[in-house]
Protein backbone atom coordinates (compact mmCIF):
# COMPACT_ATOMS: atom_id res chain seq x y z
CA UNK A 1 0.00 0.00 0.00
CA UNK A 2 1.06 3.60 -0.54
CA UNK A 3 1.41 5.90 2.48
CA UNK A 4 -1.97 7.45 1.62
CA UNK A 5 -3.73 4.09 1.36
CA UNK A 6 -2.26 3.15 4.71
CA UNK A 7 -3.54 6.35 6.36
CA UNK A 8 -7.00 5.83 4.84
CA UNK A 9 -6.97 2.28 6.17
CA UNK A 10 -6.00 3.58 9.63
CA UNK A 11 -8.87 6.11 9.43
CA UNK A 12 -11.32 3.26 8.79
CA UNK A 13 -9.86 1.06 11.53
CA UNK A 14 -9.90 3.93 14.04
CA UNK A 15 -13.53 4.69 13.24
CA UNK A 16 -12.89 8.06 11.59
CA UNK A 17 -15.95 9.11 9.58
CA UNK A 18 -16.04 12.90 9.08
CA UNK A 19 -12.98 14.36 7.36
CA UNK A 20 -12.84 18.13 6.95
CA UNK A 21 -10.06 19.69 4.95
CA UNK A 22 -8.64 22.59 3.02
CA UNK A 23 -7.00 21.25 -0.17
CA UNK A 24 -3.29 20.72 -0.64
CA UNK A 25 -1.53 19.09 -3.56
CA UNK A 26 0.32 16.50 -1.49
CA UNK A 27 -2.97 15.56 0.19
CA UNK A 28 -4.66 14.70 -3.13
CA UNK A 29 -4.61 10.91 -2.62
CA UNK A 30 -6.13 11.34 0.86
CA UNK A 31 -8.75 13.82 -0.38
CA UNK A 32 -9.65 11.56 -3.30
CA UNK A 33 -9.73 8.60 -0.94
CA UNK A 34 -12.25 10.15 1.46
CA UNK A 35 -14.31 11.45 -1.47
CA UNK A 36 -14.54 8.03 -3.09
CA UNK A 37 -15.32 5.86 -0.06
CA UNK A 38 -18.79 5.93 1.48
CA UNK A 39 -17.22 5.09 4.85
CA UNK A 40 -16.23 8.76 4.98
CA UNK A 41 -18.19 11.98 5.12
CA UNK A 42 -15.95 14.59 3.47
CA UNK A 43 -16.57 18.23 4.43
CA UNK A 44 -14.45 20.73 2.48
CA UNK A 45 -13.89 23.84 4.62
CA UNK A 46 -12.99 27.38 3.61
CA UNK A 47 -10.42 27.78 6.38
CA UNK A 48 -8.63 25.40 8.70
CA UNK A 49 -10.04 26.74 11.98
CA UNK A 50 -13.49 26.13 10.57
CA UNK A 51 -12.54 22.49 9.96
CA UNK A 52 -11.45 22.17 13.60
CA UNK A 53 -14.83 23.52 14.72
CA UNK A 54 -16.71 21.11 12.46
CA UNK A 55 -14.72 18.09 13.66
CA UNK A 56 -15.14 19.21 17.28
CA UNK A 57 -18.90 19.48 16.80
CA UNK A 58 -19.07 16.07 15.13
CA UNK A 59 -17.15 14.55 18.04
CA UNK A 60 -19.64 16.00 20.52
CA UNK A 61 -22.38 14.49 18.36
CA UNK A 62 -20.75 11.06 18.57
CA UNK A 63 -18.83 10.93 15.27
CA UNK A 64 -15.05 10.71 15.03
CA UNK A 65 -13.37 13.12 12.66
CA UNK A 66 -10.07 14.29 11.24
CA UNK A 67 -8.78 17.54 9.76
CA UNK A 68 -6.39 17.70 6.81
CA UNK A 69 -4.37 20.80 5.94
CA UNK A 70 -0.97 22.03 4.85
CA UNK A 71 1.56 23.80 7.04
CA UNK A 72 0.36 27.31 6.23
CA UNK A 73 -3.16 26.26 7.24
CA UNK A 74 -1.83 25.31 10.64
CA UNK A 75 -1.15 29.01 11.11
CA UNK A 76 -4.86 29.60 10.58
CA UNK A 77 -5.73 27.01 13.22
CA UNK A 78 -3.98 28.21 16.33
CA UNK A 79 -6.83 30.03 18.10
CA UNK A 80 -9.23 27.18 17.35
CA UNK A 81 -6.75 24.81 18.98
CA UNK A 82 -5.86 27.09 21.91
CA UNK A 83 -9.38 28.24 22.81
CA UNK A 84 -11.48 25.26 21.69
CA UNK A 85 -9.91 21.89 20.92
CA UNK A 86 -7.30 21.84 23.70
CA UNK A 87 -9.28 23.30 26.64
CA UNK A 88 -12.50 21.45 25.74
CA UNK A 89 -10.57 18.20 25.22
CA UNK A 90 -11.74 17.60 21.67
CA UNK A 91 -9.90 14.69 20.00
CA UNK A 92 -9.18 16.52 16.75
CA UNK A 93 -6.81 14.40 14.66
CA UNK A 94 -4.84 16.65 12.30
CA UNK A 95 -3.02 15.43 9.21
CA UNK A 96 -0.60 18.18 8.19
CA UNK A 97 1.23 18.14 4.88
CA UNK A 98 4.60 19.72 5.60
CA UNK A 99 5.76 22.47 3.27
CA UNK A 100 8.56 24.95 3.74
CA UNK A 101 11.28 22.34 4.26
CA UNK A 102 13.57 20.02 2.27
CA UNK A 103 13.80 21.96 -0.95
CA UNK A 104 10.87 24.36 -0.70
CA UNK A 105 10.77 26.77 -3.65
CA UNK A 106 8.42 29.41 -2.18
CA UNK A 107 10.22 31.66 0.32
CA UNK A 108 7.03 32.60 2.19
CA UNK A 109 6.31 28.95 3.04
CA UNK A 110 9.45 28.46 5.08
CA UNK A 111 8.71 30.57 8.18
CA UNK A 112 5.41 29.00 9.11
CA UNK A 113 7.03 25.59 8.80
CA UNK A 114 9.52 26.64 11.47
CA UNK A 115 6.69 27.58 13.83
CA UNK A 116 4.81 24.29 13.39
CA UNK A 117 6.42 22.01 15.96
CA UNK A 118 7.28 24.72 18.54
CA UNK A 119 3.66 25.89 18.44
CA UNK A 120 2.28 22.37 18.82
CA UNK A 121 4.69 21.88 21.72
CA UNK A 122 3.62 25.16 23.34
CA UNK A 123 -0.01 24.05 23.09
CA UNK A 124 0.84 20.63 24.49
CA UNK A 125 -0.48 18.98 21.32
CA UNK A 126 1.05 15.57 20.68
CA UNK A 127 2.63 15.29 17.24
CA UNK A 128 4.37 12.61 15.22
CA UNK A 129 6.26 13.07 11.95
CA UNK A 130 5.76 10.42 9.28
CA UNK A 131 8.92 10.11 7.18
CA UNK A 132 9.22 6.40 6.30
CA UNK A 133 6.63 4.30 4.53
CA UNK A 134 7.30 1.22 6.69
CA UNK A 135 6.49 3.22 9.85
CA UNK A 136 3.26 4.84 8.65
CA UNK A 137 0.84 2.16 9.79
CA UNK A 138 2.21 1.87 13.33
CA UNK A 139 2.69 5.58 13.93
CA UNK A 140 -0.57 6.72 12.31
CA UNK A 141 -2.73 4.09 13.98
CA UNK A 142 -1.21 4.58 17.43
CA UNK A 143 -1.48 8.36 17.16
CA UNK A 144 -5.13 8.18 16.12
CA UNK A 145 -6.00 5.80 18.94
CA UNK A 146 -4.19 7.97 21.47
CA UNK A 147 -6.03 11.03 20.21
CA UNK A 148 -9.47 9.46 20.63
CA UNK A 149 -8.70 7.50 23.80
CA UNK A 150 -7.21 10.45 25.65
CA UNK A 151 -9.58 13.06 24.16
CA UNK A 152 -6.71 15.29 23.13
CA UNK A 153 -5.87 16.78 19.74
CA UNK A 154 -2.93 15.20 17.94
CA UNK A 155 -1.07 15.88 14.70
CA UNK A 156 0.41 13.61 12.07
CA UNK A 157 2.97 15.63 10.11
CA UNK A 158 3.60 14.27 6.60
CA UNK A 159 7.26 14.90 5.80
CA UNK A 160 8.40 15.36 2.19
CA UNK A 161 10.66 12.39 2.96
CA UNK A 162 7.44 10.33 2.90
CA UNK A 163 5.35 12.15 0.31
CA UNK A 164 7.97 13.62 -2.00
CA UNK A 165 6.64 17.07 -1.17
CA UNK A 166 5.47 19.60 -3.72
CA UNK A 167 7.58 20.17 -6.82
CA UNK A 168 8.01 23.62 -8.34
CA UNK A 169 5.97 23.65 -11.52
CA UNK A 170 6.72 27.31 -12.27
CA UNK B 1 -28.03 51.99 -0.40
CA UNK B 2 -30.22 53.66 2.20
CA UNK B 3 -28.73 54.09 5.62
CA UNK B 4 -29.86 55.85 8.74
CA UNK B 5 -28.41 56.84 12.07
CA UNK B 6 -29.46 53.49 13.48
CA UNK B 7 -27.93 51.56 10.63
CA UNK B 8 -28.44 50.11 7.20
CA UNK B 9 -31.41 48.21 5.82
CA UNK B 10 -33.91 49.68 8.25
CA UNK B 11 -37.00 48.55 6.40
CA UNK B 12 -35.82 45.06 5.45
CA UNK B 13 -34.32 44.19 8.76
CA UNK B 14 -37.19 45.01 11.09
CA UNK B 15 -37.05 46.85 14.37
CA UNK B 16 -34.63 46.26 17.21
CA UNK B 17 -35.62 43.56 19.65
CA UNK B 18 -34.25 42.13 22.89
CA UNK B 19 -31.75 39.29 22.48
CA UNK B 20 -32.75 37.85 25.84
CA UNK B 21 -36.44 37.95 24.98
CA UNK B 22 -35.82 36.25 21.62
CA UNK B 23 -33.54 33.66 23.21
CA UNK B 24 -36.28 32.87 25.73
CA UNK B 25 -38.82 32.55 22.94
CA UNK B 26 -36.50 30.24 21.00
CA UNK B 27 -35.85 27.94 23.96
CA UNK B 28 -39.56 27.85 24.83
CA UNK B 29 -40.34 26.58 21.34
CA UNK B 30 -37.90 23.65 21.55
CA UNK B 31 -39.53 20.43 22.72
CA UNK B 32 -37.64 17.77 20.76
CA UNK B 33 -34.15 17.94 22.29
CA UNK B 34 -32.92 20.47 19.76
CA UNK B 35 -29.25 21.34 20.24
CA UNK B 36 -28.12 24.95 20.66
CA UNK B 37 -24.51 26.03 20.06
CA UNK B 38 -23.97 29.53 21.39
CA UNK B 39 -21.18 31.82 20.23
CA UNK B 40 -19.02 33.85 22.58
CA UNK B 41 -19.94 36.85 24.66
CA UNK B 42 -23.41 38.27 25.02
CA UNK B 43 -24.90 35.55 22.82
CA UNK B 44 -24.00 32.86 25.28
CA UNK B 45 -24.64 35.13 28.30
CA UNK B 46 -28.26 35.47 27.23
CA UNK B 47 -28.62 31.77 26.53
CA UNK B 48 -27.35 31.21 30.07
CA UNK B 49 -29.91 33.73 31.33
CA UNK B 50 -32.70 31.98 29.44
CA UNK B 51 -31.79 28.36 30.20
CA UNK B 52 -28.32 28.03 31.70
CA UNK B 53 -28.29 24.33 32.53
CA UNK B 54 -30.38 23.08 29.62
CA UNK B 55 -28.39 19.93 28.73
CA UNK B 56 -28.65 20.43 24.96
CA UNK B 57 -26.89 23.83 25.19
CA UNK B 58 -23.23 24.19 24.25
CA UNK B 59 -21.35 27.33 25.25
CA UNK B 60 -18.22 28.50 23.44
CA UNK B 61 -15.74 30.41 25.59
CA UNK B 62 -13.33 31.45 22.84
CA UNK B 63 -12.86 30.52 19.16
CA UNK B 64 -14.83 33.55 17.96
CA UNK B 65 -16.78 32.79 14.81
CA UNK B 66 -16.89 29.02 15.16
CA UNK B 67 -20.41 28.52 16.58
CA UNK B 68 -21.76 27.88 13.08
CA UNK B 69 -18.94 25.44 12.32
CA UNK B 70 -19.38 23.52 15.58
CA UNK B 71 -23.14 23.39 15.01
CA UNK B 72 -22.54 22.09 11.48
CA UNK B 73 -20.45 19.25 12.91
CA UNK B 74 -23.19 18.39 15.41
CA UNK B 75 -25.84 18.55 12.66
CA UNK B 76 -23.87 16.24 10.36
CA UNK B 77 -23.22 13.79 13.21
CA UNK B 78 -26.87 13.70 14.27
CA UNK B 79 -29.07 14.28 11.21
CA UNK B 80 -32.23 13.37 13.15
CA UNK B 81 -31.71 16.23 15.64
CA UNK B 82 -32.39 19.90 14.87
CA UNK B 83 -29.40 22.11 15.66
CA UNK B 84 -29.37 25.88 16.18
CA UNK B 85 -26.20 27.99 16.07
CA UNK B 86 -26.46 31.38 17.79
CA UNK B 87 -23.98 33.98 16.55
CA UNK B 88 -23.49 37.72 16.85
CA UNK B 89 -22.90 39.85 13.78
CA UNK B 90 -19.23 40.38 14.62
CA UNK B 91 -18.67 36.67 15.11
CA UNK B 92 -20.34 35.74 11.84
CA UNK B 93 -18.34 38.41 10.00
CA UNK B 94 -15.16 36.76 11.29
CA UNK B 95 -16.08 33.45 9.65
CA UNK B 96 -18.25 34.24 6.63
CA UNK B 97 -16.80 31.21 4.86
CA UNK B 98 -18.85 29.09 7.24
CA UNK B 99 -21.98 30.22 5.39
CA UNK B 100 -20.60 28.77 2.17
CA UNK B 101 -19.58 25.55 3.90
CA UNK B 102 -23.06 25.18 5.39
CA UNK B 103 -24.69 25.86 2.02
CA UNK B 104 -22.46 23.31 0.28
CA UNK B 105 -23.01 20.62 2.94
CA UNK B 106 -26.72 21.50 3.01
CA UNK B 107 -27.75 19.88 6.29
CA UNK B 108 -31.54 20.08 6.48
CA UNK B 109 -31.44 20.13 10.28
CA UNK B 110 -29.22 23.19 10.81
CA UNK B 111 -30.33 26.74 11.53
CA UNK B 112 -28.07 29.74 12.08
CA UNK B 113 -29.56 32.49 14.24
CA UNK B 114 -27.78 35.84 13.94
CA UNK B 115 -28.19 38.53 16.58
CA UNK B 116 -27.28 41.73 14.75
CA UNK B 117 -26.76 44.83 16.87
CA UNK B 118 -24.29 46.32 14.39
CA UNK B 119 -21.54 46.35 16.94
CA UNK B 120 -18.78 44.51 18.74
CA UNK B 121 -20.80 45.00 21.87
CA UNK B 122 -18.57 43.27 24.39
CA UNK B 123 -15.43 45.18 23.44
CA UNK B 124 -17.03 48.60 23.72
CA UNK B 125 -19.68 48.89 21.00
CA UNK B 126 -17.36 49.53 18.10
CA UNK B 127 -19.44 49.37 14.89
CA UNK B 128 -19.30 46.26 12.72
CA UNK B 129 -19.64 46.36 8.95
CA UNK B 130 -23.39 45.70 9.32
CA UNK B 131 -23.72 49.24 10.70
CA UNK B 132 -22.72 50.72 7.37
CA UNK B 133 -22.61 48.24 4.57
CA UNK B 134 -23.35 44.57 5.03
CA UNK B 135 -26.74 42.83 5.06
CA UNK B 136 -26.09 39.42 6.60
CA UNK B 137 -29.29 37.90 5.19
CA UNK B 138 -28.27 38.96 1.69
CA UNK B 139 -24.78 37.64 2.42
CA UNK B 140 -26.17 34.27 3.50
CA UNK B 141 -28.39 34.06 0.42
CA UNK B 142 -25.42 34.88 -1.76
CA UNK B 143 -23.45 32.11 -0.04
CA UNK B 144 -26.22 29.71 -0.99
CA UNK B 145 -28.43 29.53 2.11
CA UNK B 146 -31.64 30.41 0.30
CA UNK B 147 -33.91 30.09 3.33
CA UNK B 148 -32.44 33.18 5.01
CA UNK B 149 -34.72 35.85 6.45
CA UNK B 150 -34.88 38.83 8.75
CA UNK B 151 -37.32 38.50 11.65
CA UNK B 152 -39.53 41.58 11.49
CA UNK B 153 -40.73 41.25 15.08
CA UNK B 154 -40.99 38.72 17.91
CA UNK B 155 -43.93 36.88 16.38
CA UNK B 156 -42.19 36.68 13.04
CA UNK B 157 -39.09 35.31 14.79
CA UNK B 158 -41.17 32.54 16.35
CA UNK B 159 -42.74 31.78 12.98
CA UNK B 160 -39.26 31.43 11.45
CA UNK B 161 -38.16 29.21 14.34
CA UNK B 162 -41.16 26.95 13.75
CA UNK B 163 -40.29 26.71 10.06
CA UNK B 164 -36.72 25.82 11.02
CA UNK B 165 -37.91 23.13 13.44
CA UNK B 166 -39.96 21.33 10.80
CA UNK B 167 -38.82 22.34 7.33
CA UNK B 168 -35.87 21.41 5.14
CA UNK B 169 -32.91 23.68 5.85
CA UNK B 170 -30.33 24.91 6.17
CA UNK B 171 -31.95 28.09 7.49
CA UNK B 172 -30.65 31.44 8.65
CA UNK B 173 -32.72 33.72 10.85
CA UNK B 174 -31.41 37.22 11.51
CA UNK B 175 -32.80 39.59 14.10
CA UNK B 176 -31.88 43.18 14.74
CA UNK B 177 -31.33 43.50 18.45
CA UNK B 178 -30.72 46.28 20.93
CA UNK B 179 -27.56 46.83 22.96
CA UNK B 180 -28.67 45.41 26.31
CA UNK B 181 -25.86 43.42 27.90
CA UNK B 182 -26.17 39.66 28.26
CA UNK B 183 -27.80 38.82 31.56
CA UNK B 184 -26.38 35.43 32.59
CA UNK B 185 -23.11 33.51 32.63
CA UNK B 186 -22.34 29.87 31.89
CA UNK B 187 -19.82 28.10 34.10
CA UNK B 188 -16.29 28.87 32.97
CA UNK B 189 -15.38 25.20 32.76
CA UNK B 190 -14.87 23.90 29.21
CA UNK B 191 -14.83 20.20 30.05
CA UNK B 192 -17.97 20.47 32.18
CA UNK B 193 -19.72 22.37 29.36
CA UNK B 194 -18.69 19.75 26.82
CA UNK B 195 -19.63 16.79 28.99
CA UNK B 196 -23.09 18.12 29.82
CA UNK B 197 -23.78 18.83 26.15
CA UNK B 198 -22.62 15.39 25.02
CA UNK B 199 -24.81 13.70 27.61
CA UNK B 200 -27.66 16.04 26.69
CA UNK B 201 -27.58 14.95 23.06
CA UNK B 202 -26.98 11.27 23.80
CA UNK B 203 -23.40 11.05 22.61
CA UNK B 204 -22.13 10.03 26.05
CA UNK B 205 -23.89 7.73 28.47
Amino acid sequence: MTWAETILSCFRDAGVRLVSYVPDKVLIPLIDGVQQDDAFLPVPATREEEAIGIVGGAYMGGVRGAVMMQTSGFGNSINALASLAVPYQFPVLMVISERGVLGEFNPVQTLIARTLRPTLDALGVYHVTLAREDEVEFLAMRTMLQCYRTQAPAALILSPMLTGGKEDVG
Amino acid sequence: MTTSSSGAFETDAGRRMSRLELTRRLVARLDAGEAIVAGIGNTNFDLAAAARDRPENFYMMGSMGLATSIALGVALAQPERRVFALEGDGSLLMNLGALSTVAASAPENLTIVVWDNESYQITGNQPTATAQATDLVATARGAGIEASAWAANEEDFERLVERARHGAGPFLIAARIDDAAGAGRPERDPVLLKDRFMRGIGARG
